[in-house]
């Protein structure tokens, strides 16, 4: 089918030049391990749980999380230097699928979560995680639909400002309040109400209580399929919303 | 092969809070055949490249119509899509891809299987002469290397129509008139050629046909020949000191009279004629002379008729 084939020529363009840039790699490694190594400990006393692997369990969902969110936020300032480069309006006069233009890169992203969970997830291993299998494989789809939802919507805000220069605050703007508001890196458990109500509306928290679940091995609790289920509504209305982007004219 | 009929196109834009309204393009008609190079001269700004993306598909025109290669623009955008290739102003390649991995991705973006891109590929290569640069990184290329890849892009599916937006802009004069072969190649090989300048010269050497455009609109069309021969006469140019400009235009104020800063340019019915008499008003309004020349009229001085000004100064 031609937009699967559309797809898998942009993808594999896509992965192509990250490879040949192995150092992205080595620090979309590198600083999650600081976390691990460096504000894990702290975390022991601060959830009043007995293990490391307890902490772990909180903990590593969490950051995971946290990095399909700012690894998919950021990945519209790659898309305006192509812009810039004249390589979108070259792909954009060819009959490629402007849909394609688009999952191509995002799962490109995706990708590059996934393997940087994966990582993640073996050297949290190493300080006592325990997970079963299948409920890290789903704890991934959920990674990877929040990461397809925040790259899509990062690209297509990146084609309507066109600038890094608006780009950069507008997500940190997102970003923020997302980050504090989703008990990512803490639980809310200990948050006043009001917090909570807040947090409720905030589709991410969603998320990393559904991701908590499965790292808990907790397959049964709603959090778990209410979690993918909203993540994969709303990375189907990402990317609807950014391949208009890509249709439409861009300078 | 192309025909176009009141295309318009224009643009809001912000200047601090004010919104203005840029015409960019004001009722474009246009008649391309098939196999020309056609030439669309226009200053910086006149709406060149707008004109021109709207025919590639990238913005839709405001009001208009256009068939090009026998589909309708609005009609059927992907069967135009299908039929022309399109090389920007700006440039298209990537730093960090080769010129080849960027000819096999878009030969295969065009529908080529993996093998015929390949092959395409080698081929274009090879037509620019560019095989020997091609699995180096597109940065390292010189500019005249990486227009000429820009170019290969464009026509690596061997389309019918080919638009080049300024192909030659910042070249040195060789590599000009490199390009200018590679273009009369690319029609020999039955493409018809669509391309913008502002070089007098290269409408002028390369072009069969050429739309000269200003503003927004098309202040003439022909063959180069033509236009040059809808203006009778000669064109007399006397290079001044700069000071002894004023005091020329005075003396010679009953000609049809051009200044510039370091020239005045006179349009006469007959240059042999008019050169002695033209010396002799210098002469008695004690203007010191310098260089003379006389010269059949040129597409800038069709530019200057049609529009008041000089392509050369804007
Ligand atoms: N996206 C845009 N938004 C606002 N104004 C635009 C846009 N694109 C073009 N314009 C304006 O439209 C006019 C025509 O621009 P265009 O790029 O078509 O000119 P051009 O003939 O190609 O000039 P040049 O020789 O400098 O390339 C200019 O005034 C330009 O500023
Ligand atoms: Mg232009």
């Amino acid at each position: 089918m031609k937009l699967l084939r559309d797809i898998s020529l942009i993808f594999n363009r896509q992965m192509q030049l990250l490879l040949r840039n192995p150092i992205w790699i080595f620090v979309g490694v590198f600083q999650p391990v600081m976390y691990l190594l460096l504000f894990a400990p702290l975390l022991k006393p601060a959830l009043q749980v007995q293990t490391n692997a307890e902490a772990y369990e909180i903990f590593v969902p969490g950051l995971l999380v946290l990095l399909a969110i700012f690894g998919g936020l950021f990945q519209g300032f790659g898309l305006i230097a192509e812009l810039r480069a004249g390589v979108i309006e070259r792909s954009r006069v060819t009959p490629v699928s402007r849909l394609a233009l688009l999952l191509g890169r995002s799962l490109r992203d995706v990708v590059s979560l996934i393997a940087q969970a994966v990582i993640i997830t073996l050297l949290a291993l190493l300080f006592d995680l325990r997970v079963f299998l299948p409920n890290l494989l789903l704890a991934y789809l959920m990674l990877a639909l929040i990461s397809l939802m925040t790259s899509a919507v990062s690209y297509g805000v990146a084609l309507a400002v066109k600038s890094e220069d608006a780009l950069a605050p507008l997500m940190n703007t997102v970003a923020q309040p997302v980050l504090l508001l989703s008990g990512i890196l803490l639980p809310l458990t200990y948050a006043p109400g009001w917090l909570q109500g807040i947090a409720d509306w905030n589709p991410f928290s969603w998320a990393v209580n559904g991701t908590r679940a499965l790292f808990r091995g907790d397959l049964g609790a709603p959090d778990v399929w209410q979690g993918l289920l909203i993540m994969a509504v709303l990375a189907v209305l990402a990317v609807a919303w950014a391949a208009r982007q890509f249709a439409r004219s861009v300078r | 092969m192309i025909e176009t009929r009141g295309l318009r196109k224009s643009f809001v834009s912000r200047q601090g809070r004010e919104k203005k309204k840029v015409e960019a393009v004001r009722g474009v008609d246009l008649d391309v055949a098939e196999g020309e190079i056609f030439g669309f001269l226009g200053p910086n700004g006149a709406g060149k490249t707008t004109t021109l993306r709207m025919l590639a598909t990238l913005i839709e025109p405001d009001d208009g119509r256009a068939t090009i290669a026998g589909a309708d623009l609005r009609a059927d955008p992907g069967e135009v899509r299908r039929r022309i290739g399109y090389v920007a102003q700006g440039g298209s390649t990537w730093d960090d891809s080769t010129a080849r991995e960027e000819l096999v991705l878009q030969a295969r973006l065009y529908g080529a299987s993996k093998s015929d891109a390949l092959a395409r590929a080698a081929r274009v290569l090879d037509g620019f002469q560019l095989s020997e640069y091609a699995d180096r990184k597109c940065k390292t290329y010189s500019g005249g290397q990486r227009r000429r890849v820009d170019i290969a892009l464009g026509i690596i599916h061997e389309p019918k129509v080919v638009f080049l937006d300024e192909p030659t802009t910042g070249l040195d004069p060789q590599s000009r008139a490199h390009m200018w072969d590679e273009v009369r190649r690319l029609r020999a090989e039955g493409m018809t050629v669509f391309i913008t300048t502002h070089y007098l010269d290269e409408a002028d050497a390369l072009c069969d046909r050429i739309s000269i455009m200003d503003n927004g609109e098309i202040v003439a069309s022909g063959t180069p020949a033509d236009l040059k021969r809808e203006i009778s006469g000669d064109v007399v140019r006397v290079g001044l000191p700069v000071d002894a400009i004023a005091a020329a235009a005075q003396a010679l104020n009953s000609y049809k009279i051009e200044t510039y800063e370091d020239n005045v340019r006179l349009y006469v019915e007959d240059g042999a004629v008019a050169i002695p008499q033209i010396l002799r008003a210098l002469d008695a309004a004690g203007v010191p002379l310098g260089t003379v020349e006389l010269h059949r009229p040129s597409l800038d001085d069709v530019f200057l008729t049609k529009t008041g000004r000089s392509l050369r100064e804007s």
